[in-house]
């Protein structure tokens, strides 16, 4: 099993093979499964991710009904042929939104590579699907890219926004997205390597400071952006442009970094964010609330 | 290393809204109520640190229960888990302790029923993966990904070999595997994973041993 992306994308260029390959090969070394069995789990949790995605674009709110409604409305814009960018993008940003919204309304969704980040992945996979006319098999082959890069960082550094905060959740996400998306477009490995460093650089230090604690402010739009973010990275890889700051030295950073972020931006609900006058007023609201249906 | 498979990042599916607050709170629940090895009448759950602080908001409270109830991570009776204690007449109390744990998200969860309980504290360390870390007072670190086993025996010269010869004859091989005791010549507890499951012969083997006080056998 590979322990850095230095290794996974050597072994990658050595064998001629893409990253996702390296996945599925050391998945069935480690874990004894066939690769059947392995790529039909990977199929089944696609399902759930594009489910979660159509699902969310009808228009869902959360329980505590501080959040919902955001993917249909930008669904909405885009119909109207007033929205400033372009398609894929526009896709991304908007499966991004649905799939996390229907995260916070308790839905069934897919931990790509937790439960607050699972907008960003199948955010950008079903987009660029539209825009490179993939097959749902082409789309969860990338998954593996996906999960190598994730599988890194949760390893070497953290994926839990307790732990090291957004950087870690939406952070790792995007890097994966990246090097999943440039994969997809038929990028190498070190350009899927490039990407992951490029998104997660883009990240590192974000607080993980929802509102009331809730998984709903910012994270649902956050997903959004580590979407945008990692589209953008993965268009500077697929143009030859390098990270100056290595993979591995990157996620290193993400590692010290979490260590160091104050427990007040780590998931508490008690800094940032959640401890503006509307954080506090949401936070009463809904500690009130909970006493009464108690 | 912490994350052994593709699907510990690519996965769980599941029920949101959190994989630390909500998948992972269930399946420590999960691993609860098969340590305890049977349905609880009794359940007492103690939240510490961010579990202590956001567990409505991530229906962390819900979760556990869920799990404590048997419900697996993608069940969609999750969110109604109150109603359901409610209906099998599963007494549950909520605690938030301010001690300031090791890990921010730790849950001490204490089962009771005729005959019996147990105490135990599980971490959920990001992505759904969970530890357990404490088991009627002795600590430990069990991650329910493997199958194990936890023999409770006296501290004494030859237990721990009488247990292995046992495994090693029957061909299964041990993952990982620690002891820990209360103190010299008294309570101890010895958790080994296995790489292969243990059948209900073998245990029952282990458990004919001398100095062996009670085992539990945790499937995945």
């Amino acid at each position: 099993m590979f322990k850095n992306i230095a290794e996974l994308v050597d072994t990658a260029v050595s064998q001629g093979i893409p990253i996702s390959e390296v996945m599925i090969q050391s998945e069935m070394a480690q874990n004894g499964k066939s690769r059947e069995d392995i790529l039909n789990e990977m199929a089944e949790s696609f399902r759930v991710m594009k489910a979660a995605a159509q699902r969310g674009l009808t228009g869902v709110s959360s329980h505590s009904g501080m959040t919902g409604g955001d993917a249909k409305l930008l669904n909405d814009h885009i119909k109207s042929g007033r929205a400033l960018t372009d398609r894929t993008f526009l896709s991304a940003l908007c499966y991004a939104l649905a799939t996390n919204e229907v995260n916070a309304a308790m839905g069934l969704i897919c931990a790509t590579p937790t439960a607050g980040s699972c907008g960003v992945l199948p955010g950008v996979l079903l987009a660029a699907q539209e825009k490179l006319n993939k097959t749902d098999e082409d789309l969860v082959k990338a998954l593996f890219c996906a999960g190598a890069i994730g599988f890194v960082i949760a390893n070497n550094a953290m994926i839990s926004g307790a732990a090291g905060g957004c950087q870690a959740e939406v952070g790792s996400a995007s890097a994966m997205a990246a090097a999943a998306l440039v994969e997809l477009a038929g990028g190498s490995p070190d350009q899927s390597a490039q990407a992951a460093a490029i998104a997660l650089k883009n990240m590192l230090g974000l607080a993980c400071d929802p509102l009331a604690g809730l998984v709903e402010v910012p994270c649902i739009k956050r997903n959004a952006a580590g979407a945008s973010n990692a589209l953008a990275a993965a268009e500077m890889a697929l143009a030859g442009i390098k990270s100056r700051v290595p993979p591995d030295e990157v996620i290193q950073a993400l590692y010290t970094i979490g260590l160091s972020l104050p427990l007040a931006l780590r998931e508490t609900a008690a800094g940032g964010l959640a401890a503006t006058p509307t954080g506090q007023t949401w936070k009463k609201m809904l500690s009130q609330g909970c006493q009464q249906e108690d | 290393m912490k994350y052994r498979s593709v699907f510990d990042i690519i996965g769980p599916v599941m029920v949101g809204p959190s994989s630390s607050h909500t998948a992972g709170a269930v399946r420590i629940g999960q691993l609860a109520r098969k340590l305890f090895g049977k349905a609880p009448r009794e359940a007492d759950i103690h939240f510490f640190g961010s579990f202590a602080r956001t567990y409505r908001g991530h229906a962390t409270d819900v979760a556990v229960l869920a799990g404590v109830m048997g419900l697996t991570t993608s069940d969609p009776r999750i969110p109604d888990a109150f109603d359901l204690a409610k209906d099998t007449g599963l007494i549950y109390r909520i605690h938030e302790e301010a001690a300031v744990p090791v890990h921010p998200n730790t849950v001490t969860i204490r089962l009771s029923a005729e005959g019996g309980q147990m105490s135990v504290t599980g971490i959920s360390i990001g992505g759904g993966l969970v530890q357990i870390t404490r088991v009627d007072g002795f600590d430990l670190r069990l991650s329910g990904e493997a199958p194990a086993l936890l023999i409770f025996h006296q501290d004494a010269y030859g237990t721990i070999a009488s247990v292995t010869r046992i495994l090693a004859e029957n061909a299964i091989n041990i993952s990982h595997m620690e002891v820990a005791r209360a103190r010299k010549g008294q309570d101890a507890l010895m958790v080994i994973e296995t790489d292969q499951p243990v059948n209900q012969d073998l245990v029952r083997l282990i458990q004919e041993q001398p100095n062996i006080f009670k085992t539990i056998k945790l499937d995945i």
